[in-house]
């Protein structure tokens, strides 16, 4: 069997279906139209729907609709369309409905450049919505990666209701690349749980009630036997608005740490040790793909330098980025930003901020420009001396 | 039959409010027609027309401000046995407008009930898109200099195939909202009544002058003949039926030595509507023919046929990570918009380096070799000159072989533009 010729787009879409994606709405949008155009060929010939709503609210409104009756839901757009999404983002939040969100990421604030890639959004999907409880956020490198997070997003959509983030960027979704399918490892598909409620029982059904040892509530359709209820009101576990400061609490923190203390379950990433090695590259997305490229070239030198490469950005692999981080003097974050996922890093390495003057310094390069950051720039970055970025 | 009200959470609106009415005229509707909860979803709007879901024991779907007719479409278009019901005020009607107008045209069996109590109620009185001009509301002069708008006019120009306006003094409300759930289509009721906390405390209103004022306007009360059309999920569905899956991607084998197994990067220079991108993936599948691992990063403007379109191809045994060519080895110039955009590169151009460029462009000065072709003396149209300097390339056996782009041109298309793209490609190969 031989490989396909496939972009990161194309990639996202067909890691949905294989997830089992039924519903798409989209509203186009440079860089990530073609996720949308290629679920219009895919999902009704299989039986599902892709919409173009008349704006990004409607598009995924119309997906929190589509999930709440039972299927599995996807939405894409890019930044400006993330702007509009911020109200229903926070609604999947509240409401714990589980849905994919897509950010094929373009340059700048605001229309910025349609066809130049960036970074620019990744603070944006964490904070970009009213209430500040966390969300998740993949970032995929490659088309293998948008083809495979796209599953893991989706299971981890249904497992932990909750709206899932795909990082992607211009130079991901439209950079074409050979790939064998066939060799991927694929996730087995999960579906959202069911309430324990018996049928014949519904009145009983609490549509937010964890299940028993759990943090995430079952879930019942609306149009399904059950009688559902969803709002995004503050709401107990019986979804009716309620302003008991005690059930609000338990609620809140409930939705914090079902995400939060779950991430060691999802913490995707690829860490490449180099023997020797004192300096440790902290990248994600399309500018991992530089970084290894220097490492590899500076396997067998002097100065070896280790990569890890974060695939969960959100919430953040603390635990995973302290053990590996541990090892090093020296820590480089480039991102195709002005300095955003470092504040991560720096927050949870406080002994190698920059101005605790150690030798253990954490330094950062980034430039939004529409081009890429290339192996030229991280290796005068890290020969820099002291680290300074 | 009992009715669907749930007992346990009575209305609780203002005395004196449409909105109780509506609510009740709403249960009888769903006796009349035997309905049960679970037949029966209630996609609830934002102010007081959003506790409409909390009162009856259905499913229910209260989400954000405007925004109730997306929720329901979603849930419609995945349930389509169920009986949507969306419950806006005039409030929802205004921030909602683009969702009501897109619900006209889409035609999506839901049910809109317009509480149009021509203010915001729960905010303080403030001014709606209803609000009439000599109203005297909690927005000072503002309503005085916009004139309200009229749901069902709006409705009948956007194509909603049934429209009612109504009092919710109406004895035969319930009817009425039986008939609209029963259209199988999107349906609309713009039920006109009193917010006796907000409204009517400086301005005269009652059931008998909302009668009146009814009366004086256009008369809507059911369907609109001229926008009877099938249901959008009915007809989304059946058009779906016909549809085949797309025909799976080209797995492409490799069978091919390639000319080399190191990475090569190669520039590809036009305009847009050069088929750059095409020839960009034509190339890809060559080297994939031979095994090679192949990436494509495409740079180009927002515009259509206007402005440069570069391609950014590498080919490699080894895996390819950073995507972008600062040095190429090789250099495909069609066309002066991308030759422009990429003149730096031709600074870096390797002097081993090979450009093809067309005989007509202005080139930078460059290291390594040039070949010019008079791609119009050999008559290949503007359009095909980049598939026709990939045949020039394979024909120096450079980066790929005539066999691999020639398997590559088979696993790209089919038919008609195969057997003339396979010509063009012999073609330029004879020539040269």
């Amino acid at each position: 069997m031989g490989r396909i010729l496939i972009d990161g787009n194309e990639a996202i879409a067909y890691g949905a279906i294989k997830a089992g994606c039924r519903f798409f709405a989209g509203y186009p949008i440079t860089p990530a139209t073609s996720i949308y155009s290629t679920m219009l060929s895919l999902l009704p010939p299989a039986g599902g729907i892709c919409l173009q709503g008349e704006d990004e609210i409607a598009s995924i409104g119309c997906c929190l609709g589509a999930s709440m009756a039972g299927w599995k839901a996807m939405t894409a757009t890019s930044g400006p369309g993330i702007s509009l999404y911020s109200e229903q983002i926070s609604f999947a939040i509240a409401g714990e409905i589980p849905i994919v969100i897509v950010d094929v990421q373009r340059l700048g604030p605001s229309t910025g450049s349609a066809t130049r890639g960036a970074d620019g959004d990744i603070q944006f999907l964490r904070w970009g919505s009213s209430g500040g409880l966390p969300v998740i956020v993949l970032a995929p490198i490659d088309a293998a990666d948008c083809f495979l997070l796209t599953m893991h997003a989706f299971n981890l959509a249904e497992t932990y209701r909750c709206p899932v983030f795909i990082a992607s960027n211009k130079e991901i979704g439209l950079t074409k690349e050979s790939l064998d399918i066939h060799a991927l490892q694929l996730p087995a598909v999960m579906d959202r749980k069911a309430p324990p409620t018996a049928e014949g029982d519904a009145a009983a059904y609490l549509p937010f009630a964890p299940l028993q040892g759990e943090q995430v509530p079952g879930f019942a359709p609306i149009g399904g036997k059950i009688l559902s209820r969803q709002t995004s009101s503050t709401h107990g576990p019986d979804g009716y608005i309620t302003t008991d400061p005690g059930i609000i609490a338990e609620t809140q923190h409930r939705l914090r740490e079902k995400i939060e203390n779950a991430v060691q379950n999802f913490s995707f990433h690829e860490y490449f040790p180099a023997q020797g090695a004192r300096t440790l590259i902290i990248a994600y997305g399309v500018t991992a793909r530089a970084a290894n490229a220097v490492c590899d070239q500076r396997k067998n030198s002097k100065d070896p330098i280790s990569l890890l490469i974060l695939k969960t950005l959100w919430p953040v692999p603390e635990g995973l980025i302290r053990k590996i981080a541990g090892n090093y003097d020296r820590i480089l974050v480039p991102e195709m930003n002005l300095g955003q996922y470092v504040r991560e890093i720096e927050r949870i390495l406080p002994e190698k901020r920059p101005e605790n003057r150690s030798k253990n310094r954490i330094s950062f390069i980034g430039e939004m420009n529409g081009k890429l950051i290339g192996p030229e720039e991280i290796r005068e970055a890290l020969d820099r001396k002291g680290g300074e970025g | 039959m009992t009715g669907l009200l749930n007992k346990d959470r009575p209305p609780v609106f203002c005395p004196g409010c449409a909105h109780e009415r509506i609510t009740h005229a709403l249960d009888k509707a769903f006796q009349e027609m035997n309905l049960t909860g679970n037949e029966i979803a209630i996609v609830s709007d934002i102010g007081c027309s959003g506790l409409f879901d909390t009162f009856f024991r259905t499913h229910a779907f209260h989400g954000l401000h405007g925004r109730a007719l997306t929720y329901a479409a979603g849930i419609k278009l995945a349930r389509p046995e169920l009986n949507v019901i969306v419950t806006m005020g005039d409030g929802g009607l205004g921030i909602g407008g683009a969702h009501l107008l897109a619900a006209c045209r889409r035609n999506i069996d839901l049910t809109l009930l317009i509480l149009n109590n021509f203010n915001f109620g729960m905010t303080g009185g403030q001014y709606s898109a209803t609000t009439p001009a000599h109203a005297q509301v909690g927005s000072g002069f503002l309503n005085q200099l916009e004139p309200p708008l009229d749901p069902c006019r709006i409705g009948a120009a956007a194509g909603a195939p049934y429209l009612v306006r109504c009092s919710a003094y109406d004895n035969t409300l319930s009817a009425k909202m039986a008939g609209a759930i029963r259209y199988n289509g999107f349906s609309l009721l713009d039920i006109h009544g009193v917010c006796p906390g907000r409204y009517t405390k400086k301005n005269r209103l009652t059931p008998k002058s909302i009668e009146e004022a009814i009366s004086e306007m256009p008369p809507f009360s059911g369907e609109i003949e001229e926008n009877v059309r099938p249901e959008y999920g009915a007809a989304y569905r059946e058009k779906s039926a016909s549809l085949d899956a797309p025909s799976p991607r080209p797995e492409i084998e490799a069978e091919f030595d390639p000319p080399s197994r190191n990475r090569q990067e190669i520039l590809l220079l036009g305009g847009a509507g050069g088929r750059i991108i095409t020839a960009g993936e034509i190339l890809c599948m060559a080297g994939m023919t031979a095994g090679l691992n192949a990436s494509q990063k495409n740079e180009y403007n927002i515009t259509v046929l206007r402005g440069p379109s570069i391609s950014e191809v590498i080919l490699s045994e080894a895996g390819i990570g950073y995507t972008a060519i600062d040095q190429p080895e090789i250099i495909l110039a069609v066309g002066q918009e991308g030759v422009d955009r990429a003149k730096k590169v031709f600074d870096a151009l390797n002097p081993d380096g090979m450009v093809i460029a067309a005989a007509d462009l202005t080139l930078p000065e460059c290291a390594g070799e040039v070949i010019r072709i008079d791609f119009k003396e050999i008559g290949i149209k503007e359009p095909d000159r980049a598939l026709a300097a990939l045949a020039v390339l394979a024909g120096k056996r450079r980066a790929i072989l005539p066999e691999m782009l020639k398997r590559a041109l088979e696993y790209r298309f089919k038919g008609p533009i195969n057997e003339s793209s396979m010509k063009l490609v012999e073609k330029v190969l004879w020539e040269r």
